[in-house]
C-alpha cells in the first residue's frame, strides 16, 4: 500500500506549485493511492544488474556551428505575455510583505 | 459518397497536378465540409481563415509553371500540440487559451515549404493526457463511427477530422499512443516514427523522451508521403537523428504492388493478444494474420515478458517528465494569469496553474511530482527507467527472430463517451499494445483491421525496428492492399455515417 495522505498530497501540490481545492485534494488522496499502487509493481521487476534507459536514443554533446541566427522581435515575445512593460515580463512582487 | 473529400492525399496530388482539380477547390470542399459537420463531431478547435489564400496562391505557382512538391496544394489539418505562427496552439488547455505562437514547429514549416494547406488545429486532451479526447478543456471530439463514442486521445481530434473527410491528412503527436489508438478505433492510419526520426521543435512538450510527431490518413501511402515531408534531421531539436532515410512513399507503393509477403517473418506478440483484448478484436486480428499468412508471411509467436510491465513504467516515466515540462507554464511569458492584488508571483503561479490546469493534468503533476521525490525516486522512476532496458531487450531479441511485430493496435473497439472518464487507471491501461514503442524508441504503425460485431473500426499494430520505419510502410501497404480487398477501399469511407455527418448531430 502507498503511504499518501492529505498531508503528502498538499506538500506536493506546493512543490509543483498547484493551489488545489480542499475537494481536489481529497480526491487526489484516493486516486493517487490507487494509482501509485498500481504502478509500483515496477519495483519487483528489474534487478541492480539492470542499467537504466532514459532515452531511446543515446546522443551526447549534440553541437552545432555557433552561428547568429535568428532570434524573435520584443513584439513577437510579448505578444503572448499576460503583463509586461515593452521591454521586460512584469510580474508580482517577488516577496510578501512580511518576508 | 464520390467526392474531392474522399480522395487520399496521393489522388487529390495527381488531380492537382493535372489541373483537374484546383487547390483552391479542393481546400474549399474540406472548408465546406469541416463546416457543414463540425457540429456534430468538434475534431476543430481552430480553422484556418488564411487557409483560401495559401491555396490560391499555390494555384498560381503551379499555373505559372514552377515544379511544386508532389503534395502541394493538398489541404492538411495540425494537431494543435504544434506551435503554428500566426494560428491558436492550445494544446487543448486553457493555459494557452488564445496563444498564438511567434514560431512554426519544424514539422509544419516543412509543410509550408513543401506547399500543403493548413485547414486548422485539432482538438486532442489537453497536454496529450489522455486516450479520448475528453480530457480536452475545449469539449470532446465525437467518433465519425458512433458519435456517443470516443475518437481515441490524445489525437482524437486529428483522427476525427480525416476519418469525417474534414482533412485527407493530418499530423499527431505520439507519446504513449495518442496516434495509433486514435487511428484504431477510427477506422485510420497513423504512425509513429522512430524516436528522433521527425523533429519535436514546436511540439509542446508532454514527455520528452517519449513524444514523436508522426502522420495521420486513410491510406498508408498518404502517411508515408506526409512522413517523408516532415522526417529528417533538425538542428533545432538536439535528439533529432542525423541519418538519411529512404523514401517512404516509395516503399509503400513498392509494398502495395503485388502485395506479396512471402519470406516475410511477423511475430504476434503474445503478451498483446490476451487478457483484456475484446472478442471483436481478437476475431479480426486472427482475420489478419491468415490474411498475412495468405499473402506468403511466416506468423510465429514472440514473447516479451516484460512488455506487462510497460503500463507501470510508463505512467511513472511520462508523469514526472510532464511534471518537469510543464513548470513552464508559471504565467510570466505565456499562457493564463490569475492573479489579486497584493498576491506574491508564487501565489500568482499556483492560482493560474489551479485555474489553467484540468484534473488529468493536474493527476500526473502531480503524480510525476510525488515519483520524483526524494525517498522515492529509485524505488519508483529509478526502476522504471530499468523497466525500459528490459522493453528494449525483449524488443532487439524478437527482431532476431521476426522482421516485423503485429498485435491489436487498441484492445478494444471505441468506448463510449464518459465510460472511463472517471477511472483514471481503465483509462491508463487501454494503452498497453502502444506504450512499448513508447518506452524503447522503436517506430509503430496503425491500419486498419475491419470492423467488429459492434459495427466499430479495430487496427492492427505494426512493430519495427529502430531506424526500420520502412518496413512499417512497406509491409502495411500490402497488408492494407490485402485487406481492403475485401472491404472494397480505404475502410473510412465505408462509414455509412459518413452522410449523416452534416446533420448537425442530429443522429
Amino acid at each position: 500500500m502507498s503511504d499518501i495522505t492529505r498531508e503528502s498530497v498538499e506538500h506536493l501540490a506546493m512543490l509543483a506549485r498547484i493551489a488545489l481545492t480542499e475537494e481536489e485534494v481529497t480526491q487526489l488522496t484516493g486516486e493517487l493511492s490507487q494509482i501509485v499502487d498500481a504502478i509500483a509493481t515496477v519495483s519487483e521487476v528489474a534487478g541492480d544488474d539492470v542499467p537504466a534507459t532514459s532515452h531511446p536514443v543515446p546522443l551526447s554533446d549534440v553541437m552545432r556551428d555557433d552561428v547568429p541566427g535568428e532570434t524573435l522581435s520584443l513584439e513577437d515575445v510579448f505578444r503572448g505575455a499576460p503583463a509586461h512593460d515593452g521591454e521586460r515580463f512584469r510580474v508580482s512582487a517577488i516577496l510578501g510583505e512580511e518576508q | 459518397m464520390t467526392s474531392i473529400i474522399s480522395l487520399s492525399a496521393a489522388e487529390l496530388s495527381e488531380k492537382l497536378a493535372s489541373r483537374e482539380v484546383s487547390s483552391e477547390e479542393a481546400t474549399k470542399a474540406h472548408l465546406e465540409r469541416i463546416e457543414a459537420v463540425e457540429g456534430s463531431i468538434n475534431a476543430f478547435l481552430h480553422v484556418n481563415d488564411e487557409a483560401l489564400a495559401a491555396a490560391k496562391q499555390i494555384d498560381e505557382r503551379r499555373a505559372a509553371g514552377e515544379q511544386l512538391h508532389e503534395l502541394a496544394g493538398v489541404p492538411i489539418a495540425i494537431k494543435d500540440v504544434l506551435t503554428t505562427k500566426g494560428m491558436p496552439s492550445t494544446s487543448g488547455s486553457r493555459m494557452l487559451e488564445g496563444w498564438v505562437p511567434p514560431y512554426d514547429a519544424t514539422v509544419v514549416a516543412r509543410l509550408k515549404q513543401a506547399g500543403l494547406i493548413a485547414l486548422g488545429k485539432t482538438n486532442m486532451d489537453e497536454f496529450a493526457m489522455g486516450s479520448s479526447t475528453e480530457h480536452s478543456a475545449f469539449g470532446p471530439t465525437k467518433n465519425p463511427w458512433d458519435l456517443n463514442r470516443i475518437p481515441g486521445g490524445s489525437g482524437g481530434g486529428s483522427a476525427a477530422a480525416v476519418a469525417a473527410l474534414e482533412a485527407p491528412i493530418a499530423l499527431g503527436s505520439d507519446t504513449g499512443g495518442s496516434i495509433r489508438q486514435p487511428a484504431a478505433v477510427t477506422g485510420t492510419v497513423g504512425v509513429k516514427p522512430t524516436y528522433g526520426g521527425v523533429s519535436r521543435y514546436g511540439a509542446i512538450a508532454l514527455a520528452s523522451s517519449l513524444d514523436q510527431v508522426g502522420p495521420v490518413s486513410r491510406t498508408v501511402l498518404d502517411a508515408a508521403l506526409v512522413h517523408d515531408v516532415i522526417g529528417g534531421h533538425d538542428p533545432h531539436d538536439a535528439t533529432s537523428l542525423e541519418r538519411e532515410w529512404p523514401s517512404f512513399a516509395a516503399a509503400a507503393r513498392e509494398g502495395a504492388d503485388g502485395a506479396d509477403l512471402t519470406g516475410v517473418r511477423f511475430g504476434v506478440v503474445k503478451e498483446l493478444d490476451a487478457d483484456g483484448i475484446s472478442a471483436d478484436v481478437q476475431a479480426r486480428f486472427k482475420d489478419a494474420v491468415a490474411v498475412i499468412e495468405a499473402a506468403g508471411g511466416e506468423v510465429t509467436e514472440i514473447s516479451a515478458p516484460s512488455f506487462k510491465y510497460a503500463v507501470a513504467a510508463y505512467y511513472l516515466i511520462l508523469p514526472a517528465e510532464a511534471s518537469s515540462n510543464l513548470a513552464r507554464f508559471d504565467s510570466v511569458r505565456y499562457g493564463l494569469r490569475v492573479e489579486e492584488p497584493g498576491q506574491t508571483v508564487e501565489q500568482v503561479m499556483a492560482a493560474s496553474r489551479e485555474a489553467g490546469f484540468g484534473p488529468e493534468v493536474k493527476r500526473r503533476i502531480i503524480l510525476g511530482t510525488y515519483a520524483l521525490s526524494a525517498g522515492y525516486y529509485d524505488a519508483y522512476y529509478g526502476s522504471a527507467q530499468k523497466v525500459r532496458t528490459l522493453i528494449q531487450r525483449d524488443l532487439e531479441e524478437a527482431f532476431q527472430k521476426v522482421d516485423v511485430l503485429i498485435s491489436p493496435a487498441a484492445p478494444t473497439t471505441a468506448f463510449k463517451l464518459g465510460e472511463k472518464i472517471d477511472d483514471p487507471l481503465a483509462m491508463y491501461v487501454n494503452d498497453i499494445t502502444t506504450i512499448p514503442a513508447n518506452l524503447a524508441g522503436t517506430p509503430g504503425m496503425s491500419i486498419p483491421m475491419g470492423l467488429g460485431a459492434d459495427g466499430l473500426p479495430t487496427g492492427l499494430q505494426l512493430m519495427a525496428p529502430m531506424f526500420e520505419d520502412e518496413r512499417l510502410y512497406r509491409f502495411g501497404a500490402a497488408i492494407e492492399s490485402r485487406l481492403n480487398g475485401g472491404w472494397a477501399g480505404p475502410l473510412a469511407l465505408q462509414n455509412s455515417r459518413l452522410e449523416a455527418l452534416s446533420d448537425g448531430g442530429a443522429r
